[in-house]
């Protein structure tokens, strides 16, 4: 079984601040690092387990972006042990949204032959967590959500989803099947300088959407952004002080007459 | 070309999202001169929904109670077709992130996820939305019918009960077998409302030390609130809580009326997760500790001094 990994270059989680261009149409990427999106990440390294384990025959990467996208990839995720990287990249997914991303990702892995696409749960860019399951709509694949744990045994799989309120569903289904990776289902893994250097040798193909059966039409976005800004402002808080009796006789004071949330 | 509200529910109770979706949809109908239905899946007092501004309810009928991405699928979609609506508002739960995205892709339509506000622009609603875990905000409009917006609970106020009744339109369901079996449900020891739903929320960070320290300040401090427990990530990735405690860029984003934050220094992805919080109340012996700087109220004490005269204090109130 062949495993097709979707990912996402994504701001490193530890960028201090992130600033809207001045006419707010984007973020300034100015000074940015970009990483692979962590739970992309999980999504890579379980990949590499099951090959590892002799559950699949080979790990084969999928991107939406730039030429940037491609140099973070074979460093973050390639240089892991994935076979290739698939980059769809065309002028008319500049502004594309969930969907067209997701249609993009659809028709390309439907040209291979896949028995799992694993996904991080979501990407910590728009956060938007809709492409794996739109991709399973696009693919007419079940798919299961935020899995901590997951079972490949033939053409079975059994996954443990978090469905919220620290409550966890074990679900049973056969392959094909798009699983979507929640932190706890493997230790992420990073790659080391020689795995890097040998990875700069791992295949890249380019698709535009004509190469994938697509055109311009299909991948209008429905959903546009705009206006990107900073958070808004917090009201300046206050320190309490005294002893801990005091202090906790003031703060159930605040809490309940200044704030009102007690 | 109403507003349809996805309302949930637990076994016939409306969940807090429902009241507080119909709210600003109200709102948002007025400005659009349409009006408000709402949907249902499965059995529950539909037609007192009225009560909130509803003037329609789709019901669709089955049996709800075990989720199953395919049915949730199948059934959204038929709630929809029936009610035709020209936007449909639904809460960033699980059911808004596993099936709503499939029946968006169906309906070749878009989805504004987990808004914080809506408001009616240029004739359309337009979502406000934090992006980077909440390090910046943008717009998200859909240009497509059904335009669908997911809203992150608590964002809106709960609106008071009105005295309308809604007409409820049953809507006819045979649901499609599930390609997934649900082998185990497995529930914590205790149940707690989902820390992204959470009104109230207690975290413990690197400094709580122990696991056992986690369940003897954090969990009874949570308990005495009604609060539901968090961790950094610091703290689970000592082992001191499990991993879906943890709140932050990589963990869980949340939204509480108030948050307390034990021994959490505040790293950037751990503010980023819960920074929309009404009330922040920070708990560390560190003056310099970044969290301060976020705080509604800071306390620079010992946590274990702390917490255990906090939670008798709260236990004590009537």
């Amino acid at each position: 079984m062949k495993i097709a990994v979707c990912a996402k270059v994504a701001p490193d989680t530890a960028t201090p601040r992130i600033t809207a261009k001045g006419d707010g149409s984007g973020i300034d990427t100015t000074g940015i690092k970009f990483v692979v999106s962590p739970y992309d990440l999980f999504a890579v390294t379980e990949g590499i387990v099951l090959k590892e384990q002799g559950k699949a025959s080979a790990v084969h990467l999928f991107t939406v972006g730039g030429d940037s996208d491609v140099t973070v990839l074979r460093g973050g995720a390639l240089a892991l042990g994935a076979e290739d990287l698939t980059l769809v990249d065309d002028p008319a997914l500049a502004e594309a949204d969930s969907l067209a991303v997701a249609r993009s990702l659809a028709a390309a892995i439907g040209q291979g032959e896949f028995g799992l696409v694993l996904c991080g749960k979501q990407a910590v860019d728009h956060d938007n967590v809709q492409v794996p399951a739109m991709l399973a709509e696009l693919l007419g694949w079940p798919h299961v959500s935020l899995v901590d744990d997951l079972v490949i045994d033939g053409d079975g799989f059994t996954a443990t989803r978090n469905v919220g309120g620290g409550v966890a569903e074990v679900v049973k289904g056969t392959l094909p099947a798009v699983v979507t990776c929640d932190k706890g289902l493997v230790e992420p893994r990073y790659a080391k300088l020689p795995d890097i250097m040998k990875a700069k040798q791992k295949k890249v193909h380019k698709k535009t959407l004509g190469d994938l059966g697509l055109s311009a039409a299909d991948v209008a976005p429905a959903a546009t952004y705009t206006a990107y800004g900073e958070p808004p402002p917090r009201p300046k808080g206050r320190m309490l002080e005294g002893d801990v009796a005091g202090m906790v006789d003031q703060l159930v004071d605040a809490l309940r007459n200044e704030a009102k949330v007690l | 070309m109403s507003i349809l509200v996805l309302c949930e529910h637990d076994g016939g109770t409306f969940k807090k999202t429902a009241t507080e979706l119909l709210g600003k949809a109200t709102g948002l109908a007025g400005a659009l001169g349409t009006t408000v239905s709402a949907l249902v899946l499965g059995d529950a007092p539909a037609a007192s929904l009225g009560a909130y501004g509803a003037t329609k309810v789709f019901q669709v009928s089955g049996d709800f109670s075990s989720y199953d991405t395919d049915v949730a699928v199948a059934a959204l979609r038929a709630g929809i077709d029936a009610a035709a609506p020209s936007a449909v508002l639904a809460p960033a739960s699980f059911l808004g992130k596993d099936a709503l995205p499939r029946v968006v892709a169906q309906l070749g339509t878009g989805q504004g996820t987990e808004c914080t506000d809506l408001r009616v622009d240029g004739g359309q609603i337009v979502g406000r939305r934090p992006i980077y875990a909440g390090k910046a905000y943008c717009d998200v409009r859909v240009g497509k019918t059904p335009a669908v917006y997911t809203v992150r609970a608590n964002s809106f106020a709960q609106p008071a009960a009105g005295g309308g009744s809604a007409e409820v339109v049953a809507v006819p369901f045979s649901a499609p077998t599930p390609r997934l079996t649900l082998v185990e449900r497995k529930r914590p020891e205790t149940t707690v409302v989902d820390l992204t739903e959470a009104d109230r929320i207690v975290s413990g960070g690197r400094s709580v030390k122990s696991k056992e320290s986690y369940d003897s300040l954090i969990r009874p401090l949570a308990a005495a609130l009604g609060a539901t427990p968090g961790a950094s990530r610091a703290c689970v990735d000592a082992g001191y809580a499990p991993h879906d405690h943890q709140v932050g860029q990589t963990g869980k984003v949340v939204n509480p009326s108030l948050y307390i934050a034990c021994g959490i220094s505040g790293a950037i992805q751990h503010l980023a997760g819960m920074r929309t919080s009404k009330v922040i109340v920070a708990i560390n012996t560190d003056p310099g500790a970044p969290i301060f700087e976020h705080a509604t109220y800071g306390l620079v004490s010992d946590i274990f001094e702390t917490c255990p005269a906090l939670t008798a204090r709260i236990q004590a109130l009537d």
